[in-house]
């Protein structure tokens, strides 16, 4: 039985760029069963398989489609939108997917599209995946001369139009919300939620706003069903994922594994383990807004559920690892600096409180750090965590800085006593 | 002194009122064309502003202000509108760029990977700050954010163009490469 449906096509042997060598190795076959099936049934089918949202936050993804409104009642448009704004730092699953399959993508729009009953899709893309952007315009080409989309698509009475909207560049698109506002042609800042996009999103229309990633996860589920794919898991959560590590190891690289591959087979195995005369002293499991593991949490699988309870954020599943050489001072000011650069400026503790991090940690990195920095960092990530902002880009930011400010204390105590940054 | 509750008068440029002959930013045929086809995709025309902007600037280099008049008048979106959002993304430019922009990838991972010295250098060869244009308006430097490729940190993108694993030799032959296009093109 297939075990890699993301990565099937992406080898050195078959990269499935164009439609016939896509449809060679069973493409589509999703799509055309997907037309024998009742809609409501599919979501119902993507529910039970437990796909949960490769993007980050893990959600039931036939949850969130059956929130969308049924029936004679419901808007007629709906809009189905793929979340191509892959920015997070240390993310890089969805170029691989959209330069290397992009018909992976459309099919698994095309199969959202139908089970919620929407007619138009978008991918919204980050303006700096040129080469992603081209092969899928090209491979919306090619299957609308296949009639795989387009209008009656397989004589099935069901119509399909999916575009490629380019962005230019900004973090926060990444928020659904903010994505649906940078679509509409506005800045990009989030919306207030409750209405969710499912019932009032692009144009006020419902609209379902969906990762690539876990996209290209709907063919295979639909083709093979709901056992196949809880059986790819290794522990609760069910299919498979593409696990990414990147930093000071051996073999940095993406590899699609089986939900809950534990955090050591991914970095000793796959990526080779650090590089010599390095140590792992810790490791960002899922991007640069989630909390610091150590090396006590190795043994743990990747598995939502799991590293939640562990103190930190699957995300999106690539792994930054910090190695001993490596100050860990200076990284949580460059993701601080990150956030406070991408924060659009609508919530005061993120557009204000940011830069303010950014700040203390400069001075502390600098050697001129105060004793009573700790302090005002620990309230700082109070102040932009859960609960004060309209999205999670505060709170994203704040994840890693807490963690390091309890494991690395340690070294925030050297920069300040020694006025000085020890790893330099 | 007036009600508090009494709405202030203020000036309001009206955008429509523009007289187009006298915006010499006025779009190209082809300009106009590529914005057209991608209007088509949407129901509201104000959606393709961030797409238009984008369109025009891939020919001329970045958006002046007569350029965003051009494309205000001819999408008839108030030109506030299409400000706010061509100075929120960072891929639009609204002051000129160089011939080449070398995005700089200054995230997490390219940064344990050592972009920090292949900034200095970068910024040593062209006596130029991060956000400036060298004096030969070739290059133009930008710290971009993560770039989507950390398992080949450090990287950058020139142009279109992905740079991989990079070290100091491979920057400055890069550089050096470009440098040597650009002269072989100039006319004297």
């Amino acid at each position: 039985m297939l075990i890699n449906p993301l990565t099937k096509n992406v080898t050195d042997q078959n990269i499935a760029t164009d439609l016939e060598r896509y449809l060679g190795n069973g493409g589509y076959v999703g799509w055309r069963k997907a037309h024998t099936i009742d809609p409501d049934k599919i979501i119902d089918l993507v529910k039970d398989g437990g796909l949960r949202g490769r993007g980050g936050a893990g959600f039931n993804t036939g949850l969130k489609w059956s929130f969308v409104p049924r029936g004679a009642d419901a808007p007629e448009q709906k809009f189905i939108v793929c979340n191509a704004d892959e920015m997070e730092p240390g993310t890089f699953k969805d170029r691989l997917l959209m330069e290397r399959d992009p018909h992976l993508l459309l099919e698994g729009m095309a199969i959202a599209a139908y089970a919620i009953g929407a007619s138009i899709g978008y991918i919204f893309i980050r303006g700096e995946y040129h080469l992603a952007a081209e092969r899928l315009e090209y491979a919306i080409e090619e299957a609308k001369a296949q009639g795989l989309l387009g209008t009656d698509i397989c004589a099935s009475g069901f119509s399909l139009e999916i575009f490629v909207h380019r962005s230019a560049g900004n973090y926060i698109c990444g928020e659904e919300t903010a994505l649906l506002n940078a679509l509409e042609g506005r800045r990009a800042i989030p919306r207030a939620k409750p209405p969710f996009p499912q019932v009032s999103g692009l144009w006020g229309k419902p609209t379902v706003v969906n990762n690539v990633e876990t996209f290209c996860n709907i063919p295979h589920l639909v083709e093979f069903g709901v056992d196949w794919y809880r059986g790819l898991g290794r522990g609760e959560d069910a299919g498979s994922k593409l696990f990414g590590v990147s930093g000071h190891v051996k073999n940095p690289g993406t590899w699609e594994l089986p939900m809950g591959t534990p955090i050591r087979e991914i970095i000793e195995q796959h990526a080779g383990g650090m590089h010599d005369g390095l140590r792992l002293r810790g490791l960002l499991p899922g991007g640069g807004s989630t909390d610091f593991l150590g090396p006590e949490h190795l043994d743990l699988p990747m598995d939502y559920d799991v590293i939640g309870k562990a103190g930190s954020r699957m995300g999106t599943g690539t792994i930054i690892v910090l190695d001993n050489k490596t100050c860990p001072v200076g990284l949580v000011l460059n993701l601080s600096q990150f956030f406070a650069r991408e924060s659009c400026g609508w919530c005061t503790p993120c557009r204000d409180g940011l830069p303010w991090v950014v700040k203390i940690l400069q001075r502390i990195e600098a050697g001129e750090g105060r004793s009573e920095d700790l302090d005002l960092l620990h309230e700082q990530c109070k102040r932009i965590g859960p609960g004060n902002t309209f999205c999670a880009l505060a709170p994203g930011a704040a994840e890693p800085l807490q963690s390091a400010l309890v494991r690395f204390e340690q070294d925030f105590f050297n920069h300040i006593n020694q006025h000085r940054c020890p790893y330099r | 002194m007036s009600s508090l509750l009494e709405p202030e008068l203020i000036e309001v440029m009206e955008h429509s009122s523009a007289d187009p002959k006298k915006s010499p930013g006025g779009l190209t045929a082809v300009e106009k064309e590529e914005i057209d086809r991608e209007s088509s995709h949407y129901e509201n025309k104000s959606a393709v502003g961030l797409e238009a902007l984008r369109i025009v600037q891939k020919y001329r280099g970045w958006i002046s202000d007569d350029t965003l008049q051009a494309i205000s008048t001819y999408l008839d979106i108030p030109v506030a509108q299409l400000e706010s959002v061509a100075t929120y993304f960072q891929l639009i430019f609204r002051q000129p760029v160089g011939k080449e922009v070398i995005y700089l990838c200054k995230s997490v991972s390219c940064w344990i990977k050592g972009c920090d010295r292949l900034q200095q250098r970068i910024c040593e060869h062209l006596k130029i700050q991060p956000g400036q244009t060298s004096a030969d308006g070739i290059f133009t430097l930008l710290e971009a954010p993560c770039l989507g490729d950390c398992d080949k940190a450090p990287v950058l993108m020139l142009g279109e163009e992905m740079f991989r694993n990079l070290d100091e030799a491979a920057l400055e032959n890069l550089i050096k490469k470009k440098k040597k296009y650009h002269a072989d093109q100039s006319p004297d």
